[in-house]
């Protein structure tokens, strides 16, 4: 999937994603040479199938998790399927806020453990301190996470 | 009047997006998890019923006993019964930062499958619209198997046993995911019925260029009467490793392992 300016005959540029939360996806491109901004629109199925093949419109600047697709999508996984190794849960790294700890609970534990790191990895690649609310919405919407 | 647009390929600039780039990640990720792994060999039908679970599991184990480091990915996620055929008990899968340590048998067969990540009882379900499901549900069962080739820890095996539910699309979606195909075992049962959806898949099969080692027939002795696995081995120039009967000993087993093994 490309964008091309018609008038300036460019390649255009991703921009910017947006996650409104309801199945839809807005991607921005703009043109490097005038400018010109267009958004892409996709509805909750053509969301899904880009989500489905397990690639981000925009990329994704931290390495994935390991069976990320499986873990994000699945609905009817077990409770208490994973279990992190003493050195996944030994590490250190930004704080959570009371708010987004308790956001955290909310995410269902098949997925929660990789949610947490996703969020961690994110802070601590931008050296952030504290993952707040904010933080999450901020990653959330940076790194293509659809109910994350 | 037409407007003149270079096309696709016509546009070669770097972009962030870089999809392409993402899905050559993802290959390279499967290459470099399956770089200790000396074979993967896809056990396959074409057939529901004929058993290729219970001989997936059965060989499984025989080669683990004639000292061969052998895995089995159940690839059949919707019907998965490899954990309970290796009598693996529920357990909850180890994280690590490079991926999921795989189950291991009493018998010490490594084993990853769908029946180890479901709430008991329930169907595979995922998120996402409920309409049109048809249109990304086949995308993320291939994205399943491919999780389940490049982010469980194998570690060194001399095969990885593929069990591939009835049909050829799961077939088609792991020849995609590896560099070269993998070597091929058909199970049938003695039926002309069998017979026919087998040869479907085997056709399929080295239409992909996948290397066949041979036939094993399953459920010999009993109710089904035919020569299922004799037509098939003569109409593909390939054996037939194993008649496996409805209680096989384990001399049968240990047959199957050193055909499977000399045929490496």
């Amino acid at each position: 999937m490309k964008f091309l300016c018609v008038e300036c005959d460019r390649q255009m540029q991703f921009e910017e994603r947006q996650l409104p939360g309801d199945g839809t996806l807005a991607a921005a491109f703009r043109c490097p040479a005038c400018g010109r901004t267009v958004a892409l629109l996709t509805n909750p199925m053509e969301t899904q199938l880009v989500a489905s093949l397990g690639v981000k419109i925009g990329g994704t600047t931290i390495q994935p998790q390991p069976m990320e697709t499986v873990r994000g999508m699945v609905t009817t996984g077990r409770q208490d399927a994973f279990v992190e190794d003493g050195e996944q849960g030994a590490r250190g790294g930004p704080r959570w806020s009371a708010d987004a700890q308790e956001r955290l609970t909310r995410v269902p534990n098949f997925v929660r453990g990789m949610v947490k790191r996703i969020y961690l990895d994110y802070a601590k690649e931008r050296g952030i301190a504290e993952i707040t609310p904010a933080i999450m919405d901020t990653a959330r919407t940076e790194l293509g996470l659809e109910e994350m | 009047m037409a407007l003149n647009i270079r096309t696709y390929r016509d546009l070669t600039e770097a972009d962030r997006s870089g999809l392409v780039d993402q899905i050559v990640a993802q290959r390279r990720r499967v290459a470099d998890r399956l770089a200790t792994v000396r074979r993967v060999l896809a056990v396959m039908s074409g057939k529901g019923g004929v058993g290729k679970s219970f001989v997936t599991a059965g060989l499984a184990r025989a080669l683990v006993r004639a000292g061969r480091a052998t895995g089995v990915l159940d690839a059949d996620f919707n019907g998965p019964t490899i954990p309970s055929l290796l009598d693996l008990p529920v357990a909850r899968c180890t994280l690590h930062d490079d991926g999921i340590e795989p189950a291991i048998s009493p018998e010490g067969v490594r084993c990853f499958s769908m029946a180890l990540l479901l709430e008991d009882g329930r169907p595979l379900a995922f998120r996402g619209p409920e309409t049109e499901g048809h249109v990304w549900r086949e995308t993320l069962e291939a994205a399943a198997l491919r999780e389940f080739l490049a982010d469980v820890a194998w570690g060194a095996l001399d095969q990885l046993l593929v069990d591939l539910p009835p049909g050829v699309q799961r077939f088609q979606e792991l020849t995609e995911l590896l560099a070269v195909p993998p070597a091929v075992l058909a199970v049938t049962i003695p039926t002309a019925e069998s017979r026919d959806a087998v040869r479907r898949a085997l056709r399929g099969a080295v239409e992909r260029k996948a290397t066949l080692l041979g036939v094993v027939e399953n459920m010999v002795g009993g109710p089904f009467a035919g020569s299922a696995a004799d037509e098939l081995a003569t109409e593909f120039g390939i054996p037939v490793l194993a008649r496996i009967p409805w209680h096989p000993s384990p001399e049968i087993w240990a047959a199957l392992a050193s055909s499977i093994g000399a045929a490496s």
